[in-house]
């Protein structure tokens, strides 16, 4: 599969939040305001995208020489969360302001299943590094779409009236489960038609 | 008999999925069916339970800067031994959960009882509460994939281990013209949806109860 068919799967078709229901935690958590949600959404991504690279390479260069695959799951996970660690100190030293942003986020991706969803995934597909790599980006920018989207709906709904029982959570899951009738638009004769498989 | 109260309020009072709402991942993801309900549900207890007993008892031990890593490591070990054992034993199950078995790791139930309750107390109360909160999951699970499974396709899956082993309840009249969207990814988030509001209502109306007695 090329690079934008792949792209193109993992941000409409697989959308990690509506049809794989992978990160619906910060999505009903998170995504009360749109501010928060983008820079929600940006931490994923660039989380997602660097752990399918780094996960790729542990598993390929490490995990299958030495015959230990079956450690797969307990080896991302602590990739992941030393990642993450690693991109908070970072982001904290080269970019004050950038941290400020997505400081409060950083914690929370470890336990994102999007993150350890992606990196099992790319392994499971039989990617190479750099479809990992596009494939983890487009998972975070698919992420993005979502709680962007679902932000938005939320705002509006704050003004709008509704059952005592509803408000909150209840009406966050219906009304993504709205727009997941609406991604179901998107399926996989979309790539054939596009000519990208 | 104070024990008995952590086994029962992970059912009902503070069930993990409908009360905390923790979870949700793999609650929406292999509800399609009934006995997949009952795989995943039997997965998250065998891990709560070996995690809560296993933190319960190094409490003391492991430092405190340090501690969601460790759980993380003792949670991920329990993760594998249940993937091992299913893939040598229930491939199909294996294969029906798929990707959702090893993203039990970042389940926050299991993290979240380990952090809210087992470093906390004793083993046997960890070892209670790790059962009353996989029971109440599994119920929660085997709720939604029911609704799902008898309106989306009028079948209940009770049991589907091969061609020929297998149970299935075909109710009559849906089987034909079933509601086919619920068993699609929209259906589970609209059931979640609708589910949660009849929790909150039934919720509020037991504390407006007691509030006038």
């Amino acid at each position: 599969m090329s690079y934008i068919g792949i792209i193109i799967t993992y941000v409409f078709i697989q959308n990690f939040i509506l049809v794989q229901f992978m990160g619906l935690c910060p999505f009903i958590g998170v995504s009360r305001n749109s501010e928060s949600a983008i820079g929600m959404g940006m931490a994923v991504t660039f989380v997602t995208a660097v752990a399918s690279v780094v996960c790729y390479a542990v598993y390929t260069y490490l995990l299958v020489p030495f015959d230990l695959a079956y450690l797969e799951t307990i080896s991302f996970i602590l990739v992941i969360a030393a990642l993450v660690q690693m991109v908070e100190m970072v982001i904290r030293k080269m970019s004050p302001s950038l941290y400020k942003a997505l400081g409060i986020f950083l914690p929370l991706i470890t336990t994102n299943c999007a993150v350890l969803g992606i990196a099992i995934i790319n392994i499971d597909e039989g990617y190479n590094m750099l479809e990992s790599f596009f494939s983890g980006l487009a998972a975070g920018l698919g992420f993005t779409l979502a709680i962007i989207l679902m932000s938005n709906i939320r705002e509006k709904l704050e003004t709008t009236p509704v059952r005592k029982a509803f408000t909150g959570v209840p009406i966050a899951f219906i009304s993504a489960g709205l727009m997941a009738l609406a991604f179901m638009g998107f399926d996989s004769s979309l790539l054939t038609n596009l000519h990208l498989v | 008999m104070a024990h008995i109260k952590e086994l029962t309020k992970g059912i009902f009072k503070e069930n993990p999925t409908f009360i905390i709402m923790l979870g949700m991942c793999p609650t929406l993801g292999v509800t399609t069916q009934v006995f997949n309900a009952f795989g995943m549900g039997a997965s998250v207890l065998f891990v709560l339970l070996g995690s809560n007993i296993f933190i319960s008892a190094l409490r003391k031990i492991i430092p405190d800067s340090i501690r969601i890593p460790a759980y993380i490591v003792v949670i991920a070990s329990f993760v594998t031994i249940v993937e091992m054992v299913l893939h040598a034993f229930v491939p199909a199950v294996f294969n029906a959960l798929g990707v959702y078995l090893p993203l039990i790791v970042v389940n926050c139930i299991i993290l979240g009882r380990a952090e809210a309750f087992a470093n906390k107390n004793t083993v046997l109360d960890s070892a209670l509460d790790a059962v009353g909160m996989g029971i109440g999951f599994t119920l929660a699970l085997t709720l939604i994939a029911a609704i799902r499974e008898i309106f989306g396709s009028g079948t209940i899956t009770l049991f589907n281990l091969s061609e020929t082993q297998r149970l299935v309840i075909t109710i009559p009249g849906l089987s034909e013209s079933p509601v086919r969207v619920l068993t699609l990814a929209a259906g589970a988030l609209l059931v979640m949806g609708y589910l949660k509001a009849f929790f909150t209502w039934r919720g509020e109306r037991r504390t407006a109860k007691g509030g006038a007695r």
